[in-house]
C-alpha cells in the first residue's frame, strides 16, 4: 500500500501534492482530535492525578510529585496482579486450545456454511455480556442446571461447589473471550495456501506432522493475534470475578474499581491503572519480540 | 470483542476466493469428529443465551430468577415496561448507542480513509493511538476518562458516557473502513479522473459506494459496542444508568425476568439487523 502512495507521489507535480497533502490533514483533524482529546489526554491526567496527595476529607487532593502513591498501591497488592496474570493466562490457553480445532474446520471444511457457522460463533455478541455472565451464575449455581442435577443423581458430595471458586472465574473469562480467539485463528487459517498443505502430503507426511510442520507454523500470526486480544483485556476484567468469584478470586480490576469509585482514593487507583497500563504494554512488546512483530499484531489484530 | 466483530467483517472480503477443500478421504473420520467438535463449541457458546430466552418466559413465583423451570408464562412480556427505571435505562442505552455511532461513524471514516491511502508525517503515531484503543484493558480506559472528568470537573452523566463511548468506537471505525480501503482497487477511482471527474466527484461516485460496506460495518460496530459497554460506561456515569449497569446493579438480588424479556428482544433486533446487512451487501455483490 504504502509504496504505491509514495511512486504515485513522485509522478505528480508539487501543488497537487501540496493539496493532497492538506485534504490529508484536514480529514484526520476531527477523529484525531477527538482520540487525542479522550485517548490520549486521559492517560497523561492520569498520569498526573496518581502523583497527588491529600484525601477527599482533608480538603482534597494537591499535585506533590507523590511518588509514594504508587509504593503504597503495590504493597500488598501483588498477590491481585498475580492473580489476574494466571487467571488470565488460564483463559488465553484455554481458549486458544478450545477454538484452534473448531476454527481449524471451519477454514478448511466449513464449505458454504463458514459464513453462517462463523456467525454463531459470534452470537454471544448480541447478548450484553453482564446478562451472559448472570446466565453462567445460573448454570453453575451449587443447586443449579448442572450441579444440582449431578448432585440428584449422587455423582457429586452435597457441598461441592464452584461459583465462588477460581474455576467459575476462569470459566467465565474463557466463555466471554473465546470468540475473540476463534476469530484471529480462522482468519490465519483460512489464508493458508491449501496447495502447501497438499505439498506436504506427496512428500509423504503423516497428519501430524503436516499440522505441526506446515499448519500450525503458518498459523502463527493468529495464534499471535488471539493471545494478546485475550490476555491483556482478560487481565483487566473484574465483571466475572465480581458475578461468580468470591473473595478468594479478587482481580486486579476489582481492586482499581473499588478504589475509584467506593473508596474515591484517587491518586492510589489511578496509580495501580496506570502500572496496570505499563505492565501489559511492557508484556505484549515482549512478547511481540520474542513471536513476531508490532506490525504483525497490528495487522492481525485489525486485519489491515 | 469489538476486533473480533471486526474481523467478521473482514473475512467478507476472503470470501471471494472459495478454495478446494482438502480431499483426502483416508481423513474422513477426523473432520467428522472436528465438525462434532465444532457443534459442541457452538452449543457452548450459545447456551447461556438459550437459557435467557427460555428464562423470559418461566412462570417464576416471585419477581426474580431462579436457577429453575416452573412453566410457560407470556406475563413476563406483558409487563415488560412494568419498571420504569430499567425501561429508562434501556431508553438510555438505546439513545446514547445511536448517538455515539452516528458521530464516530464520520471521524473514523476520514480516519481510517487518510490512514488507508495517505503517507503523511504522524501517521504511525495515529496508528498507535488506535491500537492502543483497541488493546488496551477497557478498566484502564475507563479509569483514565474519569480521570479526566474528575480533573476537568465534568458532572457525570449521559453526556459523559456519550463522548466516553465515541472515544473508544473511533479506533474501530477506523481500522473497518481502513481495512476495506486498502483492499480496494484505485485504478477505478484513476479512471474516473482520467475521465475528467473532478476529485469530489470522482469520490462521491466511485469511492464512497465503493468503501460504503465499509462504513455500515462500522456503524453497526460501534452501536453494538456502545449498547453492551459496562466497564467504561460504569467508570463515567455517575448516578445514570444504563441498560449493563442496570443489570450489573440487580446481580446482587437477583435480576427480575423482564431482564431477559429486554435481552432477547434486543437479542432478535441485533440478529435480524446484521442479517438484514449481510443479505443487502450479498445482493450487491
Amino acid at each position: 500500500m504504502a509504496t504505491t502512495v509514495v511512486s504515485r507521489k513522485a509522478s505528480r507535480p508539487h501543488g497537487i501534492e501540496a493539496r493532497r497533502r492538506r485534504v490529508a490533514y484536514a480529514l484526520l483533524t476531527p477523529g484525531g482530535a477527538w482520540m487525542f482529546v479522550f485517548l490520549v489526554l486521559p492517560v497523561a491526567v492520569m498520569a498526573y492525578m496518581s502523583l497527588k496527595s491529600g484525601g477527599v476529607l482533608s480538603g482534597g487532593f494537591r499535585f506533590t510529585w507523590a511518588f509514594e502513591n504508587y509504593v503504597d498501591a503495590l504493597a500488598g497488592r501483588q498477590t491481585f496482579f498475580l492473580r489476574s496474570v494466571i487467571y488470565a493466562g488460564s483463559t488465553t490457553l484455554g481458549t486458544v486450545v478450545l477454538s484452534y480445532p473448531a476454527a481449524y474446520w471451519i477454514a478448511f471444511h466449513g464449505g458454504r456454511f463458514k459464513s453462517a457457522l462463523l456467525f454463531t460463533i459470534l452470537l454471544p455478541y448480541f447478548v450484553s455480556f453482564v446478562i451472559r455472565t448472570v446466565q453462567w451464575k445460573f448454570i453453575l449455581a451449587d443447586h443449579g442446571l448442572v450441579l444440582g442435577t449431578l448432585k440428584d443423581l449422587g455423582l457429586l458430595p452435597e457441598d461441592f461447589r464452584v461459583l465462588s471458586t477460581w474455576v467459575a472465574v476462569v470459566g467465565g473469562l474463557i466463555y466471554n473471550y473465546l470468540p475473540f480467539a476463534a476469530l484471529p485463528l480462522y482468519v490465519a487459517i483460512e489464508r493458508i495456501d491449501r496447495a502447501v498443505v497438499e505439498c506436504a502430503y506427496d512428500l509423504y507426511a503423516t497428519p501430524v506432522q503436516a499440522f505441526t510442520k506446515v499448519i500450525f507454523p503458518l498459523s502463527m500470526p493468529g495464534v499471535f493475534a488471539a493471545t494478546l486480544l485475550t490476555f491483556v483485556p482478560a487481565t483487566g476484567d473484574y465483571v466475572e470475578a465480581e458475578v461468580l468469584g468470591g473473595p478468594t478470586t479478587r482481580m486486579i480490576g476489582n481492586i482499581i474499581q473499588t478504589e475509584y469509585l467506593r473508596q474515591a482514593r484517587y491518586p492510589v487507583a489511578a496509580a495501580l491503572s496506570m502500572v496496570l497500563m505499563f505492565g501489559m504494554v511492557v508484556l505484549t512488546s515482549l512478547y511481540a519480540k520474542l513471536i513476531g512483530t508490532e506490525d504483525e499484531t497490528v495487522a492481525a489484530a485489525v486485519g489491515a | 470483542m469489538s476486533a473480533v466483530l471486526g474481523a467478521a467483517t473482514r473475512t467478507d472480503a476472503v470470501a471471494g476466493r472459495e478454495p478446494a477443500p482438502l480431499r483426502r478421504p483416508r481423513f474422513r473420520k477426523a473432520r467428522a469428529l472436528l465438525g462434532g467438535y465444532t457443534g459442541l463449541l457452538v452449543l457452548y457458546l450459545v447456551s447461556p443465551i438459550l437459557l435467557m430466552i427460555l428464562f423470559g418466559f418461566n412462570d417464576v413465583p416471585g419477581e426474580r430468577q431462579q436457577p429453575r423451570f416452573w412453566g410457560f408464562t407470556l406475563d413476563w412480556y406483558r409487563n415488560v415496561f412494568a419498571d420504569a427505571s430499567l425501561n429508562e435505562a434501556v431508553r438510555n442505552s438505546l439513545v446514547v448507542a445511536v448517538t455515539a455511532a452516528a458521530i464516530a461513524t464520520p471521524l473514523g471514516t476520514t480516519l481510517g480513509l487518510v490512514l488507508g491511502r495517505y503517507v503523511f508525517r504522524g501517521r504511525a503515531a495515529v496508528n498507535f493511538v488506535i491500537f492502543m484503543g483497541i488493546a488496551v484493558p477497557e478498566i484502564v480506559l475507563g479509569s483514565s476518562l474519569l480521570s479526566l472528568f474528575i480533573e476537568s470537573r465534568a458532572p457525570l452523566g449521559l453526556f459523559t458516557i456519550l463522548l466516553s463511548h465515541v472515544a473508544f468506537s473511533i479506533p474501530f471505525v477506523a481500522v473497518t473502513v481502513r481495512a476495506r480501503v486498502a483492499g480496494m482497487d484505485r485504478s477505478l477511482e484513476d479512471a474516473a479522473q482520467d475521465l475528467y471527474a473532478t476529485p469530489p466527484v470522482a469520490f462521491w461516485t466511485v469511492t464512497f459506494p465503493l468503501i460504503l460496506p465499509g462504513i455500515t460495518a462500522g456503524f453497526l460496530l460501534s452501536f453494538v459496542l456502545s449498547l453492551d459497554d459496562f466497564v467504561i460506561s460504569n467508570f463515567v456515569s455517575g448516578q445514570v444508568q444504563t441498560f449493563p449497569i442496570w443489570v450489573y446493579g440487580a446481580t446482587r438480588i437477583g435480576i427480575p425476568p423482564t431482564v431477559n424479556v429486554y435481552g432477547t428482544i434486543l437479542f432478535v433486533a441485533g440478529v435480524l439487523m446484521a442479517l438484514a446487512t449481510a443479505f443487502g451487501r450479498r445482493r450487491e455483490v
